[in-house]
């Protein structure tokens, strides 16, 4: 039977449909802002009004993972005939690539080393959240433990406190135990920032999973830990996928402690990208393309998971 | 094979007591039947069994050995459910081999391959064994779970309410197939259910449970002619006894004002009495000392299960398929006084039981 609709119903509807509109374009014109100039030559990064239509380029790409420098005169055209692709945009920008005197290799900036800071980082605190979480959150669920809820309320409870409220101390302990400005150092902070979350949610899936599966198993003739993984694990990657996107996306995201703990060598993207618009004119488009780039992680990531994290997001819902 | 037995075995969940001071015995290779109402323990006490549940006070005993200490796996017991015993995500066959593919069982390939045919062949479940669990009917579903036990050739089936979610076609049919099982295998069987035909059914042996106690064990029709109480009488058949309170006098029964006559030598005393006899042992006949209104007439073909308003009670009795009565007729009854049983009206006791 064809549904009828009334005319106040086709109202909503599209009233309804006006609304998501109109705030897709409000939450994705700051992404095609980002985007869009950081394949903007230096020169139209800026102008008011904005261009719109350009010719892309890469300029800014190559531009953000060299030391560079200003040039006085032009460079003479037989070194610019033989200079790589990406080192002829740098040079048509009026800007040459700093390269060490002895034995003339480029000089990387900063971003690829604050990149790979904040993969390592992001990527391990977020496997021992999630694995440390879903471990904890199964003994919760399966065991008796005494004061349960007290242990849960007190996990939860750790949430409660504005990190920034305790940065100063953490800030004078790290310097103080040598973790200042290391790996180790941000991944701790990130893992037992991520935990309480991570306890929470898997609890919740883990809950959902019937006992009964496990008991079979255990009566078939498998351990505790061998029924934990054969049963409990595959029922429970929703949850899994769910809770590491989140841990992963705030770990990357991670700014003020990156910023305080972390000076060169573990310092993240997050901090990174800002400080380079400190000296002399911000050259916008390199900062766009830094910014474009930190983007990526987190979408790739989420994309990757997208079926577990739909069905994840209803949270519990696992079985029809 | 083995022979299971509980000794005074108590089970506390925080302030209830799931099982309380059960002492039972399983014999080698017998089809047991548990019956109870829900949250009667059943399910508590099979969970002991399989090493699930650990009692506080008293030993469970598999073959005469104390498995307090054992793990569910070294007990070698298989277990079905109701529901929830299927994985969800193997195929039929992954789930029987399941059971089968533990690192410490060891099994070679062929033999796991020849297990599991021979448990598909048993259960005629051979052309569902590439098929996902969740394309399953309910009662595939429970041929599979029983499957899943078979395959391991376990020394105690413990089935805790296997065909209680099925229709009553499909319930019938696998109650057949689950005794031919067990005369098959000769393994001993754990059967739980709070269905009282299913226990008349199949067991070879019933214990009636109640409220984490034992109330009687026998063979079903020890349990049907010489219930050990009112509540075991009211249990089990179906309409169930009728109870009907009255004094003893000589050989004569005084109820509401009439009299019945009584088995010689009947056990009861002066007090009061309630006397239970089956619907099957009341008699409709002109003349005779009783007198009830028809409630209802329940027509079963071969029999017609009548309700008889006797005073303020409710009595069932029943009557060849031929006998033409109407609602609201007074119709006249008695007994046959030999099947007639007399119970403490206190305590509930039979008192044939000295
Ligand atoms: N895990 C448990 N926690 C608390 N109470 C329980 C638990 N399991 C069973 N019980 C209680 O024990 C009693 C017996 O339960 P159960 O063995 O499941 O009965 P049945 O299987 O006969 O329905 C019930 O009162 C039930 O509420
Ligand atoms: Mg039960």
């Amino acid at each position: 039977m064809a549904e009828v609709k009334t005319t106040r119903e086709v109202v909503m509807n599209r009233a309804a449909i006006a609304a998501v509109f109109v705030a897709l374009i409000v939450m994705l014109t700051p992404i095609y802002w980002i985007a869009s100039t950081a394949f903007k030559p230096r020169s139209l990064a800026t102008t008011a009004p904005p261009t719109v239509f350009f010719e892309p380029t890469l300029t800014p790409f190559a531009k953000l993972f060299v030391r560079r420098s200003q040039m006085r005169e032009p460079v003479d055209q037989e070194t610019y005939d033989a200079a790589p692709w990406w080192e002829q945009l740098i040079y048509d920008d009026g800007e040459s690539v700093v390269r060490n005197r002895r034995s003339g290799e480029i000089t990387p900036s900063g971003y690829w080393d604050r990149y790979k800071n904040s993969l390592i980082i992001s990527i391990i605190s977020t496997f021992l959240a999630v694995s440390m979480g879903t471990l904890t959150a199964y003994g919760f669920s399966r065991f008796k433990v005494k004061g349960e809820n007290d242990w849960l309320f007190f996990i939860l409870s750790t949430r409660m406190l504005p990190p920034v409220v305790v940065a100063i101390p953490m800030f004078l302990m790290y310097r103080a135990v040598g973790l200042h400005d290391t790996h180790l150092g941000l991944i701790i902070l990130y893992t037992a920032f991520n935990l309480s979350f991570s306890v929470w949610i898997m609890k919740g899936f883990i809950d959902e999973i019937p006992r009964e599966y496990e008991e079979a198993a255990l009566v078939d003739g498998y351990t505790r830990l061998q029924a934990f993984i054969k049963i409990v694990l595959p029922e429970a990657l929703t949850g899994i996928a769910a809770t590491a996107v989140f841990c992963f996306i705030i770990a990357w995201n991670e700014y003020a402690f990156a910023l305080m703990m972390t000076n060169r060598n573990a310092q993240t993207a997050p901090p990174y990208i800002p400080s380079q618009v400190g000296s002399g004119l911000p050259d916008w488009s390199v900062i766009a393309a830094g910014a474009f780039l930190f983007l990526l992680p987190v979408a790739i990531f989420t994309f990757l998971l997208r079926n577990h994290l739909l069905r994840g997001m209803s949270f519990g819902a696992i079985r029809k | 094979m083995a022979r299971v037995e509980f000794k005074n075995v108590t089970k506390r969940f925080g302030g209830t007591r799931a099982l309380k001071d059960l002492t039972l015995t399983v014999e080698d290779g017998e089809f047991f039947v548990l019956l109870g109402r829900t949250g009667a323990g059943k399910t508590t006490a099979l969970r002991s069994i399989a090493g699930l549940e650990k009692p506080e006070e008293g030993s469970v005993l598999i073959d005469g050995v104390d498995v307090g200490d054992w793990t569910a796996a070294e007990r070698d017991v298989a277990l079905v459910l109701q529901q929830y015993s299927l994985y969800p995500r193997l195929t039929v066959r992954g789930n029987l081999e399941f059971p089968l593919r533990p690192k410490g069982r060891r099994m070679s390939e062929d033999e796991i391959a020849r297990r599991v045919e021979r448990a598909a062949n048993t259960l005629q479940i051979t052309h569902l064994l590439d098929r996902k669990v969740e394309r399953l009917s309910g009662g595939e579903m429970q041929r599979v779970s029983i499957g899943r036990a078979i395959v391991r050739e376990p020394r105690v089936f413990l089935m805790d309410e296997p065909l209680s979610a099925l229709d009553a076609k499909l319930r019938e049919s696998l109650r057949v197939e689950l005794k031919a099982l067990h005369h098959e295998l000769g393994a001993t069987f754990l059967f739980v259910t709070h269905d009282q035909v299913e226990a008349m059914s199949m067991g070879d042996k019933i214990g009636v449970l109640r409220s984490g106690r034992l109330v009687q064990v026998g063979t079903p029709s020890d349990i049907y002619e010489r219930p050990a109480n009112t509540f075991v009488a009211r249990s089990v058949g179906s309409p169930p006894m009728n109870l009907i309170e009255g004094t003893l006098s000589g050989s004569a029964a005084n109820l509401n004002g009439i009299s019945l006559p009584v088995a010689i030598g009947m056990a009861g005393g002066a007090g009061p009495l309630t006397f239970g006899v089956r619907p099957e042992a009341m008699v409709l006949e002109q003349g005779a000392p009783g007198e009830a209104r028809v409630f209802d007439i329940e027509d079963q073909g071969v029999i017609k299960i009548l309700s008889l308003d006797f005073g303020e009670t409710r009595l069932h009795a029943t009557v060849p398929a031929g006998t033409h009565v109407k609602r609201d007729e007074i119709v006249r009854f008695g007994w046959k006084p030999e099947k007639v049983l007399t119970f403490d009206r206190n305590t509930g006791r039979n008192l044939a039981f000295a």
